[in-house]
C-alpha cells in the first residue's frame, strides 16, 4: 500500500507542484532587499566607520599624542608623529590613518583616554584613487568637524554600556 | 507596388521583411526575457532584481548588450579557432531558423510548409552541434564534459519529444503547424492529452538545457560547461541562442497544446483580442513557467536525469500514444485532411 501511495503521488507530480506553489507564494511576498542608494538602514550608535578626530568645545583639539591607539592598531595603520608646542602643551604634528590597512576593529576609539580619535557612522567614503585613503591630520580633523554633532550624540548614547 | 513584389528583387526583398519581421521582435523578447527571468528569479528569492538602469531597470537588457560588445573575445590557444568560432554562430543561427515555420496567426507563418513539425524537430535536434563542436573546440576538460552530458540528454530527450509529437499528430492528421492549431478549435491539446503536454513540457526543459535538467552548464559542478572558454560575443551568441531556444519551445508548446492563436472561449469578448497577442500571451505563461521551475528545483543528478528520461517518460509516451491512436480508432475519431 505504501508502494502504491507513493507511485500515485510520484507520478501525479504532487511534490512538484507543492514546491512550485510554495516560490508562487514566496513571488508575491514583499521583498527584504534595502533599496540601498535611496533606503538606508539604521545604524547602530557603535558602528564603526570612517575615523575622525574631535575637538573641545572651545576648538582645542583633544589628541594629546599619547600614542596609544597607534600602539594597540593591530593592522599599524596609524602613524604618530608628535612634539611640543610654543604652549607647552604636547600635540600631534603629524596623525595619520591608512584606510587601506585599517580593519575597522575599534580599538583605537577604546585606547583613547580623551575621545580623540572616534570612529563615526559614515561608512560611504569610498574614493577613485588608493592616495586618497591615506587620511592625514587634517582630513581626520575635518571629518570631526563635520559629523561632531552625530558624534557626541552617539557617545552619550553609548555611556551606559561603557 | 504590387507589381514590384512580382520580381525577383521584389521577392527578395519581401522574403528579407518578412525575416526581419519575426527576427526582431524574437531578438527583443529574448532581451526582456532575460530581464524578466532576473526580476522573477529576484521575487521568488525575496529580492528586487536589476532596478537601476531606466525605469524599474527596463534598459538593462541593453546595458548587458553594450557591456557583451565591448569585451574582448578570449581565444583559447589549445583551442580549434575555426569551430570554436562556429560553434556559438551555429548554436544562435539554429535557433532562428527554426522560427520561420512558427505561424503566429492563421497562415501568418514566414513559410508555411505541409512538414512544420518535422521541421521544427530537425531543427532542434541539430541545436546538440552547436554545443558538441563548442565543447570540443574548447580544447578544455570541463567544457567537454559539459558537451558529452548536453549531448547524452539531448539525445535522450528527443525521443520522448518525439512520441509526444506523434501523438499531436495522429490526434491532427496533419504536420502542417497551422492545421495543428486548427485542429483545437474545439478543444485544446492539453486537456486530452494532459499527461503528454506535461512531457512535452518537462522535455522541453531538457532540451533548452534549462534547470532542472543544466547539467551540460552545470553552474556549480563544472562551471558553465560548454561554454566556460567562451567570453564576448561568442558568450553572447551562446546566451542569446539559449533563450531563443527557450522561446521557441515555449511558442512549441502553445502550439501544439495550448492552441496557438485561438482565443480560450470562441465567445465575443475573447475573439475580440487579435490572434498574435492570445499567441504571445500563450508565449509568455510558458515562459513564466520556465524561470518559475528554475527558481524552485535543485539539478537533477546525471544518472537521475537518464533514468526519467529513459525509464519514464519514453515508456509512458510510447504506452500513451498506443492508448491514444486506440482511442481515436475504436470511435472512429481519426481526423480526416483533405
Amino acid at each position: 500500500m505504501a508502494f502504491l501511495d507513493r507511485t500515485a503521488r510520484g507520478f501525479l507530480l504532487s511534490e512538484i507542484f507543492g514546491g512550485m506553489a510554495l516560490t508562487l507564494r514566496y513571488f508575491f511576498k514583499p521583498k527584504v532587499t534595502l533599496n540601498y542608494p535611496y533606503e538606508k538602514n539604521a545604524i547602530s550608535p557603535r558602528f564603526k566607520g570612517e575615523h575622525a578626530l574631535r575637538r573641545y568645545p572651545n576648538g582645542e583639539e583633544r589628541c594629546i599624542a599619547c600614542k596609544l591607539c597607534e600602539a594597540v592598531c593591530p593592522a599599524q595603520a596609524i602613524t604618530i608623529e608628535a612634539e611640543p608646542r610654543e604652549d607647552g602643551s604636547r600635540r600631534t604634528t603629524r596623525f595619520d590613518i591608512d584606510m587601506t590597512k585599517c580593519i575597522y576593529c575599534g580599538l583605537c576609539e577604546e585606547a583613547c583616554p580623551v575621545d580623540a580619535i572616534v570612529e563615526g557612522p559614515n561608512f560611504e567614503f569610498s574614493t577613485e584613487t588608493r592616495e586618497e585613503l591615506l587620511y592625514d591630520k587634517d582630513k581626520l580633523l575635518a571629518n570631526g568637524d563635520q559629523w561632531e554633532p552625530v558624534l557626541a550624540r552617539r557617545l552619550e548614547l553609548d555611556a551606559p554600556y561603557r | 507596388m504590387t507589381a514590384f513584389f512580382q520580381t525577383s528583387f521584389g521577392i527578395l526583398t519581401l522574403t528579407v521583411l518578412q525575416a526581419l519581421g519575426i527576427i526582431v521582435p524574437v531578438l527583443l523578447g529574448m532581451a526582456y526575457l532575460t530581464f524578466a527571468e532576473r526580476k522573477v528569479l529576484a521575487a521568488m528569492q525575496l529580492r528586487r532584481g536589476p532596478n537601476m538602469v531606466g525605469p524599474f531597470g527596463l534598459f538593462q537588457p541593453f546595458a548587458d548588450a553594450i557591456k557583451m560588445l565591448m569585451k574582448e573575445t578570449v581565444i583559447p590557444s589549445g583551442a580549434n579557432r575555426v569551430l570554436f568560432l562556429l560553434a556559438p554562430v551555429l548554436t544562435f543561427g539554429l535557433a532562428v531558423i527554426a522560427w520561420a515555420v512558427i505561424p503566429v496567426n492563421d497562415g501568418w507563418g514566414i513559410a508555411n510548409i505541409n512538414v512544420g513539425i518535422l521541421y521544427l524537430f530537425a531543427i532542434s535536434s541539430l541545436g546538440v552541434y552547436g554545443i558538441i563542436i563548442a565543447g570540443w573546440a574548447s580544447n578544455s576538460k570541463y567544457a567537454f564534459f559539459g558537451a558529452l552530458r548536453a549531448a547524452a540528454q539531448m539525445v535522450s530527450y528527443e525521443v520522448s519529444i518525439g512520441f509526444v509529437l506523434v501523438t499531436v499528430l495522429v490526434c491532427v492528421g496533419s504536420l502542417n503547424l497551422n492545421d495543428v492549431v486548427l485542429a483545437q478549435r474545439h478543444i485544446w491539446f492539453f486537456i486530452p492529452l494532459f499527461p503528454m503536454f506535461i512531457i512535452f513540457f518537462i522535455s522541453a526543459l531538457a532540451e533548452c538545457n534549462r534547470s532542472p535538467f543544466d547539467i551540460a552548464e552545470g553552474e556549480s559542478e563544472i562551471v558553465a560547461g560548454f561554454m566556460v572558454e567562451y567570453s564576448a560575443m561568442t558568450f553572447a551568441l551562446f546566451f542569446l541562442g539559449e533563450y531563443t531556444n527557450m522561446i521557441l519551445m515555449s511558442a512549441m508548446t502553445s502550439i501544439l497544446f495550448l492552441g496557438g492563436w485561438l482565443p480560450p472561449f470562441d465567445v465575443v469578448p475573447f475573439t475580440w483580442i487579435p490572434g498574435p497577442i492570445w499567441f504571445i500571451a500563450k508565449i509568455m505563461f510558458c515562459l513564466f513557467v520556465f524561470i518559475w521551475v528554475r527558481g524552485t528545483f535543485p539539478r537533477f543528478r546525471y544518472d537521475q536525469l537518464m533514468r526519467l528520461g529513459w525509464k519514464v517518460f519514453l515508456p509512458f509516451s510510447l504506452i500513451w500514444l498506443v492508448l491514444t491512436a486506440g482511442v481515436l480508432v475504436f470511435m472512429g475519431w481519426l481526423p480526416h485532411v483533405a
